[in-house]
């Protein structure tokens, strides 16, 4: 802070607004803005997807049905928002990765990295454990009603503990790799894990 | 796709810099242009934007992005920001900030969203409000490089006094080469008001974008419910998604 250059006349909403929830550098909102680099994708669930791969080899594969048959979980966390908003108690309803590998039989991943894979062409990268134990889902509800095509709907990845975009909106697949691939944001100038934590914003940070 | 291994090993962190206020100038009643000093800056792409962190006296920091609204430049640039109610940093920045303030910028940031002078095709560009700062940039470097694609800007402001970069969109507008530009109003136009005055809908792109065909590059940018509404229309028009690039803001800029 030795030679931070100080605001004058700034005051902000001060210290003591600051909640231990809240990491480094983000602010809390109540709504939900939506980020998204291109256009929403028309939601299609007769022909929805979500298939898990090995490399480029075919894993498993599920309809809308299917995968709403699959066993479910409910979430309830905090998100972080890249662009420095923080969303506290958001719910979700979803199926779990853990879930999702123990339906194609797999008891591991098969590769140490994934690429998750969007309609619309969007991608974003993340190790594979980072999906296991509970701490993330292809999620299709969100405060309790069916997830907003603006919001990732029919279904979205959910990685609440990184920065929400590796929380892929409109995820059809999910492709285990290695090594790993940088998605579509870690292409253009964000960090390769992303971190709010440790305020992994940009590539470098 | 492309395997870029060690991509984020050879990256050196972005350091936030020292930006110095050289001017202000008042765009509208609620939006302001800052021309900030930042040694140490090293130039951007048009439509890249910037973290700015505020510091108060006794410590506490705020953090948010802002688009750039300059063409590229070294050492300088310029933001364009909209006072948010109850914004904690835009009441800051478009409201108190003097010549001579300092915060601090770290960037540039995004390398989607934005436009070189050397990508071939027509330029189409619909902004609403303030979601017009990072095509103004673009519209800058395009002047600035005397681009000769050509280029059009469709813009829906509330009232004509909402009109950001109004005087200097019709001197653009008036040059040989210059971009068409396009306005539409729509919460009121004064009297003998000879343009659009409803929101933005597919028709009105039509009329005013190019064809399809001509595989125009299109930058969307303002609210999000003006982005969605549009990029859907452009999809059903027949532009394809790859060609539509986004960015929406709102809520996110509190």
């Amino acid at each position: 802070m030795a030679d931070v250059p100080i605001s004058r006349g700034f005051r902000g909403r001060g210290s003591g607004a600051r909640d231990a929830r809240i990491p480094p550098g983000q602010h809390l909102v109540e709504d939900f803005p939506v980020l998204s680099a291109g256009p929403t994708p028309p939601a299609d669930l007769a022909n929805w997807r979500l298939s898990l791969d090995d490399g480029e080899s075919p894993l498993a594969e599920w309809t809308w049905q299917q995968f709403l048959a699959l066993p479910q979980t409910d979430l309830t966390v905090d998100i972080h928002c890249v662009t420095t908003w923080s969303k506290l108690d958001t719910h979700w309803k979803g199926v779990s990765i853990d879930t999702l590998l123990e339906a194609a039989g797999l008891t591991e991943p098969p590769q140490p990295y994934v690429l998750a894979h969007c309609d619309g062409g969007y991608t974003t990268n993340l190790p594979a454990e980072d999906l296991l134990d509970g701490k993330a889902m292809i999620a299709f509800e969100f405060g309790g009603e069916a997830l907003d095509p603006e919001h990732g709907g029919p279904a979205r990845l959910l990685v609440p503990h990184l920065y929400f975009w590796k929380s892929a909106k409109w995820v059809q697949k999910l492709q285990f790799v290695d090594p790993e691939i940088p998605g579509f944001w870690e292409e253009n100038g964000y960090h390769i894990y992303g971190d709010p934590w440790r305020e992994q914003r940009y590539d470098g940070d | 796709m492309t395997v870029t291994e060690g991509a984020a090993a050879v990256a050196s962190k972005k350091q936030w810099l020292a930006a110095t206020v050289r001017e202000v100038i008042d765009e509208t009643p609620r939006v302001r242009s800052l021309v900030l000093e930042v040694p140490g800056w090293s130039g951007h792409r048009a439509g890249q934007h910037v973290d700015v962190r505020l510091t108060a006296p006794d410590g506490y920091q705020a953090q948010r992005s802002y688009s750039i609204a300059s063409a590229p430049a070294e050492n300088t640039i310029m933001l364009t920001v909209e006072m948010l109610p109850d914004g904690e940093v835009s009441s800051y920045l478009a409201g108190e900030v003097r010549i001579g303030d300092r915060f601090e910028l770290r960037g540039p940031i995004g390398g989607y969203f934005v436009w070189t002078s050397d990508l071939a095709g027509p330029l189409f560009l619909v902004a609403g409000g303030s979601g017009v700062v990072p095509l103004m940039a673009i519209l800058r470097e395009r002047a600035s490089k005397k681009a000769t694609q050509p280029a059009t800007l469709l813009f829906s402001s509330r009232s004509y006094e909402d009109i950001i970069y109004r005087a200097e969109l019709e001197n653009l507008a008036r040059d040989a080469g210059g971009p068409v530009v396009v306005h539409t109003l729509t919460r009121g136009a004064p009297a003998g008001w000879a343009g659009q005055t409803r929101r933005i809908d597919a028709a009105m792109l039509s009329e005013t974008g190019f064809a399809p065909d001509r595989m125009p590059r299109i930058f969307v940018c303002g609210p999000t419910p003006l982005v969605e509404s549009v990029a859907r229309s452009l999809r059903d028009l027949g532009h394809s998604p790859k060609l539509i690039k986004t960015e929406r803001f709102g809520p996110t800029g509190r």
